[in-house]
């Protein structure tokens, strides 16, 4: 292959499993790239982790019915894009989430109170970035881009092997970011994996209406980045494909930008109303692909895992789901002192000033809060 | 032993001290290397640290600072260089949602210590997108402190502060003072970021400005004595963010008059509604009033009369003179 073909991705997304969990017939591209179906062993990782993934989606759904979260993006739909590049990831290696990620970051091992902290309105990171190497979950659209690149050029100048993965949404790549993160990566050849969920809609707008591209893997090969598209509904491909692109980067080749064709299946956030821009027929025909249903299916003909397995993990995510349900349950304690506590290192005069007349009122009000209370 | 030195020597020389003191600091901007910056800031720099300490970037910056955001999540402190002042806008979202609002976003755990510099303001004859005062913008941001040294020794010594703080600095450099000179010996320390100068005293009034307008305002002070027999007393606040209140405070309470002088629009901008203006309003007998330019972007001549706005219903108790210095000089 040229260098110029080397930075294109395959021309029909890379699969491994069909919807029905059946393997699917390799291209002749994937064949010649090296894809081959990753050990199942591996595979029943993945697959327990969606299945506790999915769980919490929908635990945190309902919390938000009840009122104990202000707001929650789901990624149900795009479980195999939030779990499999996860799971591929080493220690060491940094994440670089948005705010439709959490069920990655539960894969990634973080406290599920800690990840819906933002989420809950309580702090808006709940979690030590350095301890777990996972960046604040983004809001700002593609603004993660750079940030990714500038922290995997960080790693690279520490002579760590460590790696930056990056998720992007579709119409993120929009963004002036997503442009000036690819770049600097290629630029500054920074270890760095893009993965672009691509799950057809930026709240209400399709893709059609973001990109004239023929796909955003396209977007790479401009920025001398490369890149792969694959099937994000199936788990063994995403797995697959974002470990070639970890060995990629992480040899010293630099940036690797990978599309998952995925869907959406809730609204943008319990806030949105998807009937308004969707057809039930579109909704429908995603559910035919999910990709929990298509691994298991696949693990079950495999004989890698059994009912009784199906049903132990099936326990392990009610229980888990029940664990973080009590601990939502329970109001949070704020201290309104922190408000000022962490602005700055050193505070401004003015804000020391805004912290004590807070505190003096708050001890000035205590003395009738006891005597309420007695 | 001091000699001759030019602000922007003073920069170069911050620069190259805190390269050589501590690895993690990376210089980084458009032009930066070879070329030494468009106003020879990091001159010699990339020659003598390597390509890998100070860096010409793609011609990016919300890029630039973005990137700057990951690498201090690595440890390093970089400085980064938006070239002109105008031209930091594409980084505005970087810097107010992400450098700004990090260490708060993280209770601490992450914190941004990136120095933003920014060459600013007017009086070089620069075109349209080249003479922005921009402080505006950062002063309104919580999290960012801005800086704007207006004496060689200053630069010196707040940039190298700056750079060694862990919380984000937007560091502003008035064009206009990069070749102004002035006895020093290099390192220095003068007074720390957060505390303003009293540069002249006087007993009449009290001119409160910063960065580009010091020099205009200590010349003016001395027409004033010579020609009207005021004693201006003039206020370097050094730091819009941190503001020190006590030291402005104490003057006007001295003098009973403040003025503010400002290259910045006169609204909505800093200068108007900056902290003495208003309490000064309440706790002097006496009227203020705020210097500034038009709020309309300030054409490209050297010197222009049509541009100063200085209300003449509260002349009558301030010297006129003092608004002769708040000419936008672009």
């Amino acid at each position: 292959m040229s260098e110029i073909d080397d930075l294109l991705p395959c021309r029909e997304p890379v699969r491994f499993l069909s919807p029905d969990g059946t393997e699917a017939e390799p291209t002749q591209e994937m064949t010649d790239r090296g894809y081959a179906i990753p050990p199942v062993e591996d595979l029943v990782r993945v697959w327990r982790a969606m299945v506790v993934g999915r769980r919490f989606d929908a635990q945190a759904t309902a919390l938000t019915k009840q009122g104990r979260l202000a707001v929650y993006p789901s990624s149900r739909g795009q479980d195999a894009c939030q779990v499999a590049p996860v799971l591929a990831l080493q220690e060491d290696d940094w994440f670089f989430p948005t705010y439709r990620d959490s069920m990655a970051l539960v894969t990634r091992g973080i406290d599920p109170v800690e990840v819906l902290t933002l989420l809950r309105g309580d702090w808006h990171c709940g979690y030590d970035p350095k301890a777990t190497r996972t960046a604040p979950q983004c809001t700002p659209l593609a603004t993660q881009a750079v940030h990714a690149a500038g922290a995997a050029d960080g790693l690279r100048r520490r002579e760590s092997d460590a790696v930056a993965l990056c998720f992007i949404g579709d119409g993120a790549t929009s963004e002036g970011d997503f442009h000036e993160g690819l770049n600097f990566a290629g630029v500054f050849n920074a270890p760095v994996v893009y993965l672009v969920q691509n799950n057809k809609y930026a709240i209400s707008v399709p893709l059609s209406k973001q990109t004239k591209a023929p796909a955003l893997a396209y977007k790479g090969i401009g920025y001398g980045v490369r890149a792969e598209q694959v099937d994000g509904n199936d788990p063994a491909a995403v797995l697959a494909v974002t470990r070639k692109a970890y060995e990629h980067a992480r040899s010293g080749k630099g940036p690797f930008l990978v599309e998952a064709h995925t869907y959406r299946m809730e609204a943008h956030t319990n806030a949105d109303d998807a009937t308004r821009y969707r057809t039930p027929d579109e909704v429908d025909e995603w559910t035919g692909q999910d990709p929990l249903v298509r691994l298991q299916a696949y693990l079950v003909a495999q004989g890698a895992i059994d009912d009784a397995r199906v049903e132990e993990v099936r326990q392990e995510a009610e229980e888990f789901a029940a664990a973080l349900r009590d601990r939502m349950n329970a109001d949070p304690q704020v201290d309104p002192a922190d408000l000022f506590a962490h602005v700055y290192a050193r505070p401004t005069p003015q804000l020391r000033e805004q912290a004590e007349m807070v505190a003096a009122e708050r001890e000035a009000s205590r003395p009738e809060t006891e005597e309420v209370a007695r | 032993m001091s000699r001759p030195t030019t602000y922007a020597q003073a920069l170069n020389t911050a620069l190259r001290d805190a390269l050589t003191e501590d690895e993690n600091v990376l210089v980084l901007g458009e032009d930066v290397g070879q070329l030494g910056g468009v106003f020879r800031i990091t001159d010699g720099l990339t020659r003598d640290f390597g390509e890998d300490r100070c860096i010409d970037t793609p011609l990016a910056e919300a890029g630039i600072a973005g990137f700057a955001v990951g690498l201090a999540m690595q440890g390093f402190r970089p400085v980064i260089e938006m070239q002109f002042d105008a031209f930091g806008y594409p980084a505005f979202e970087q810097v107010v949602s992400h450098i700004a609002k990090m260490r708060n976003r993280t209770r601490g755990r992450l914190t941004m210590p990136i120095v933003i510099r920014v060459p600013y303001a007017g009086g070089i004859g620069g075109v349209e997108h080249h003479c922005d005062s921009s402080e505006g913008y950062y002063v309104h941001t919580p999290g960012l402190h801005v800086v704007t040294p207006s004496t060689p020794a200053d630069a010196y010594s707040l940039l190298r502060e700056s750079i060694a703080s862990d919380d984000p600095v937007v560091f502003m450099e008035p064009k206009s003072l990069y070749w102004s000179k002035a006895e020093v010996e290099l390192p220095t320390t003068t007074e720390p970021v957060g505390r303003a100068a009293v540069r002249r005293e006087g007993s009449d009034v009290t001119v409160v400005t910063y960065g580009p307008q010091v020099p205009n305002a200590l010349r003016a002070a001395e027409v004033a004595a010579a020609e009207e027999d005021w004693d201006l007393e003039v206020v370097d606040l050094r730091s819009l963010v941190p503001f020190d209140d006590e030291t402005v405070m104490t003057s006007v309470r001295k003098t009973g008059r403040a003025v503010v002088l400002a290259e910045a629009q006169a609204s909505p901008a800093w200068a108007p509604r900056s902290p003495p203006a208003s309490r000064s309003a309440a706790s002097t007998p006496s009227p203020r009033r705020c210097c500034g330019s038009a709020a309309s972007t300030s054409p490209t001549r050297r010197r222009s009369s049509s541009t100063r706005t200085c209300p003449a219903s509260t002349a009558s108790s301030t010297p006129s003179r003092g608004c002769s210095g708040t000419t936008s000089r672009t």
